[in-house]
């Protein structure tokens, strides 16, 4: 126990020193020169918790993992065995809109974005092993694309969804031919890299996208035809045909159930793929290029055909995302979006989708739960991505492949 | 008899290392020729060659005639010439079963659209993969692990499965690369009877690394040998099991 | 001389000014790269860190009532270099050693964890705004005829080609001649060997990062001198830059990260005064992609070949 003590106690003051003058002394601008000024609460937080923590992890953390912690049984391609089960879910998530606070729905729709986002990701990341730091480039795609095409061309959501996807795949097929064939952590740059390419162009193509003020006024989506507002300028509004009172609650549920929509399409179509040739494809990709080689598959093709796809849902998911916003701007379309997304994949476990949405939703609530520790999201995020990799990098669930069986 | 692979002047070299120097030889149809030569001599090098996964800094190499040699390695795999690695590289997390039918992605509709709405052609050619796969399992003696997953395999059993995977291809030239490596005399004699079995009934040609001499001998019809980098020596059995070049080689001066 | 020819001079001094602080972060990357595979993303951070503790002690020394400039420099330089250097230690004893051996996307990944986290300490502990700081040093030299362009080269950018090259050298020498540099390299070459010939090769690979750290460290008071002003945030784009110069030089080769430092510093500098200044990031960034694409092994390195 002595030993654990002063290794703690060497820790908090290498904590200490290092620490101190970051935190310990903080710069001030004072007229036209600089001062500083002492704070010795941040580093005396900073160097108990460092001892803390180390202490902890060498006693309670070895105890914490010889408990036998039961393993959760719960997976996607599991549930997928089981419509009703499924039933039940979809039944439970269109009908709580209904009665929940128009906070919440909103809370929830943005959590669908983010299921979509990760499925589309876990595709590139978690099904073909490709690391992609980029992926918020396609996002942005999408979402430009239709802001665009509603400015310039008045084309509505429900043309401009298909369109979006489309130009999001041309974008994935264009980026990933050249880039593919490169090793995993190049391939990880060169994505960012092309990441921070388009957020600069958004930011800087004033003429073109508004620059940093963004483009608004985009169309909210319509339900055939009737738009969720308390008046319309061509044909009846959505409350007038039902004969109902206005509320604006109807478009957040509209908003809403749309988002559930696209998502239940996106975890089948994905499920579906992963039984197909091209699904195995690239779970045989991840596991071992060279194997792939020798059986005749073009790993560029594969590694391209996921890219594409992945890039598609990013698209429709970015078009949602203008549609509900009614105004964007790059801001949303930072590095640290592709971050969050790439952390949602890997907490749900690559692979697994039912992890992923599990994930998302918590990604998504998280900070709102924790709405003191607001200003320490960030930290505590990057803190996360460590430990998680420390920890548990394959995620929060085990996850079980939707796997061929031969009926005898 | 024709020949169906030819390899002209092939040469590899790695920086200042040569480690293929001029090696030309051919396999027949429908013959086992056999590949040996003392560690290190560039066996697997020229397999590497061959199959694509080098490319060779001069040579040529040809299949029934078309030039292979600066052919990525699917490409060649697709033209019927399939190979196996010394540390047997399988699927691990995909079951048997899978692991062929990976193998016959090309023969399969791999559409988007195919497979999303399960067309008849769709449909139709996972049939006939399945069927494949399944006769081939049972050619190996794995069919009742169809759907275990590979890595839980023994490594005898991970060998045979190495080889079903390669056999589903259809291919007309199969390289092995040291397949009795690891495997007990028992599975040697059974991966002798296979690797005939492979070129009589099947009509596939084969072109084996093997240190494992009794197999070698016994089942090649032909032998090229291999000393570092170079062919020394190439005829049937017997006489490679006389020749002094080899035994120079193998064993060091008498 | 014309003036066109001395506009063109103007951006070679502002390009291998540029350049060398480039140079001195590229190294960082291109040592732990060599040494064990691993891109060091947060490696951008330490730079960011340098600067602002190089500032936190010339400050501090102002307000001790030191004015001489030639005792504030060196002394604020070697403070932040030791101090700095305790962060690389840190970082790889914490987030990269227990990661090694997995998967090489694992430790990546915790490298973007570490930046982040990293970024917001920093907001958090000196605040969200840039930090500005008078200039310490003024004036420089002016060549050319007056009347027409003059090419001027601040003292500052004196001072900086002459650390830059100092701390080069330095570390060129501690690799090639020293047993310790043997070892670094020897590690480099084949971990697994030069552990069986009794290298500790966990100290080797910690004091790579310290020394990337301790170069960072001076090209983030450079920075913090020539440009007067820090923020949490300027490690992640010049990190990518300084990035884009290892590859471009040839990863792995120290060198190859110095002249891929010039020459990237010498790109941004003309791309930005006859392109536009907007768009300068964006060369950056293309010319990454490029490198990649075209020659993945840089000017200096070596191509790879894919055991089989």
């Amino acid at each position: 126990m002595r030993a654990r003590l002063l290794d703690a106690g060497a820790w908090a003051l290498l904590a200490l020193l290092l620490a101190g003058p970051m935190a310990g002394l903080r710069l001030q601008t004072e007229g036209t020169g600089l001062t500083l000024v002492t704070q010795w609460r941040p580093l005396a937080v900073i160097v108990v918790l460092v001892f803390v923590f180390r202490l902890l992890q060498q006693t309670a953390l070895p105890a914490l993992t010889r408990l036998a912690l039961p393993k959760p049984r719960l997976s996607g391609a599991g549930l997928a065995r089981h419509p009703a089960v499924l039933g039940l879910l979809f039944a439970v998530a269109v009908i709580w809109p209904f009665f929940a606070s128009r906070g919440a729905i909103d809370l929830a729709t943005l959590a669908l974005i983010y299921v979509m986002l990760g499925l589309g990701l876990n595709i590139v990341v978690g099904l073909a092993g490709l690391l992609d730091l980029g992926y918020v480039a396609f996002y942005a795609i999408g979402a430009y694309g239709f802001a665009l095409l509603a400015q310039h061309a008045g084309i509505g959501f429900w043309l401009a969804l298909p369109i979006c996807g489309i130009l999001a795949a041309i974008s994935g097929i264009l980026l990933g031919f050249p880039v593919l064939r490169l090793r995993g952590d190049y391939l990880a740059i060169v994505t960012l890299g092309f990441g921070e390419i388009v957020y600069l162009l958004l930011n800087n193509l004033d003429g073109l996208t508004g620059g940093p003020n963004g483009i608004g006024g985009i169309p909210k989506p319509t339900l055939f035809g009737l738009e969720f507002a308390r008046r319309s300028a061509d044909g009846p509004t959505f409350h007038e045909f039902f004969g109902l009172e206005f509320s604006s609650s109807h478009r957040v549920i509209f908003l809403y159930l749309l988002a559930l929509v696209l998502v239940v399409i996106t975890l089948a179509v994905i499920h579906r793929l992963r039984t197909m040739p091209v699904g195995r494809a690239w779970e045989a990709l991840r596991e071992d290029e060279i194997a792939c080689r020798a059986l005749g598959l073009n790993p560029t093709s594969i590694k391209l055909s996921a890219f594409a796809l992945g890039a598609t849902f990013a698209g429709f998911a970015g078009c949602f995302f203008a549609a509900r916003q009614g105004f964007i701007s790059p801001e949303s379309f930072t590095f640290i979006e592709s971050a969050i997304i790439l952390v949602i994949v890997i907490l749900g476990g690559m692979g697994s989708q039912a992890g992923i949405v599990l994930a998302a939703v918590f990604m998504t609530l998280l900070p709102e739960l924790a709405r003191e520790f607001d200003q320490y999201r960030m930290l505590l995020f990057g803190l996360g991505m460590v430990l998680m990799m420390i920890w548990r990098p394959q995620g929060l669930l085990p996850s079980r492949r939707p796997r061929l069986e031969l009926r005898q | 008899m024709t020949a169906l692979l030819q390899v002209d002047g092939l040469s590899m070299r790695f920086g200042g290392l040569v480690a293929v120097d001029g090696v030309s030889f051919e396999v027949r149809l429908g013959e086992i020729l056999g590949l040996i030569g003392p560690n290190g001599a560039g066996k697997t090098t020229v397999f590497n060659c061959i199959s694509g996964f080098y490319r060779p800094t001069a040579g040529q190499v040809r299949l029934d005639g078309e030039r292979l040699d600066r052919e990525p390695g699917h490409r060649i795999a697709r033209r019927g010439l399939v190979r196996t690695f010394q540390n047997i590289r399988l699927f691990e997390n995909m079951t048997v079963l899978e692991n062929l039918l990976v193998a016959q992605h090309d023969h399969l509709d791999t559409r988007l659209w195919s497979g999303l709405l399960a067309t008849r052609r769709y449909r139709q050619r996972m049939r006939t993969a399945l069927d494949n796969a399944v006769s081939w399992l049972e050619t190996v003696d794995l069919a009742e692990l169809a759907d275990r997953e590979a890595g839980t395999l023994s490594y005898g059993q991970r060998r045979r499965l190495e080889i079903a995977r390669c056999m589903v291809q259809q291919p007309r030239l199969l390289l092995l690369d040291e397949p009795a490596a690891g495997l007990n005399p028992r599975e040697t004699a059974e991966l002798d009877a296979l690797i005939v079995a492979l070129r009589d009934k099947h009509g596939v040609s084969v072109l084996l690394i093997e240190h494992d001499m009794h197999l070698v001998m016994g089942v090649s019809d032909r032998i090229v040998v291999l000393d570092q980098g170079r062919v020394i020596a190439a005829g049937r059995p017997e006489q490679i099991r006389r020749d002094p070049a080899v035994i120079k080689a193998y064993l060091g001066e008498a | 001389m014309p003036d066109s020819l001395l506009q063109a001079i103007q951006q070679v001094v502002n390009g291998l000014t540029l350049g060398s602080i480039y140079a001195l972060i590229a190294i960082g990357y291109t040592m732990v790269y060599g040494i064990i595979g691993m891109i060091n993303f947060a490696h951008g951070e330490i730079y960011m860190i340098g600067a602002y503790l190089g500032l936190i002690a010339v400050t501090a020394l102002v307000l001790l009532g030191i004015d001489s400039v030639w005792l504030l420099l060196p002394l604020a330089l070697a403070f932040s270099v030791i101090v700095t250097s305790g962060y690389g230690w840190a970082m790889e004893r914490i987030a990269y050693r227990p990661l090694r051996g997995r998967h090489r996307l694992v430790p990546l990944i915790s490298a973007i964890g570490v930046s982040i986290f990293l970024q917001n300490y920093v907001q958090l502990t000196q605040g969200a705004r840039d930090v500005a700081l008078a200039q310490l040093i003024r004036g420089g030299w002016r060549l050319g005829e007056a009347g027409g362009f003059q090419v001027y080269i601040s003292y500052v950018q004196a001072i900086i080609a002459v650390v830059a090259i100092l701390f080069m050298t330095l570390l060129t020498l501690f690799v090639s001649r020293t047993s310790l540099g043997r070892a670094c390299r020897a590690t480099a070459q084949d971990r697994v060997m030069a552990r069986l010939l009794g290298i500790d090769t966990d100290r080797v690979i910690a004091l790579t990062f310290v020394l990337g750290a301790a170069l960072a460290a001076a090209a983030g008071i450079l920075v913090m001198l020539h440009y007067g002003l820090v923020n949490a945030h300027m490690g992640f784009v010049v990190g990518i830059k300084a990035f884009t110069a290892a590859v471009l030089g040839g990863i792995g080769s120290i060198p190859g990260a110095m002249l891929g430092g010039v020459l990237l510093g010498l790109a941004e500098s003309f791309a930005s005064a006859y392109l536009s200044t907007q768009y300068k990031d964006v060369v950056a960034f293309s010319l990454l992609v490029l490198v990649l694409l075209f020659r993945p092994t840089g000017i200096l390195g070596r191509p790879e070949v894919e055991k089989v």
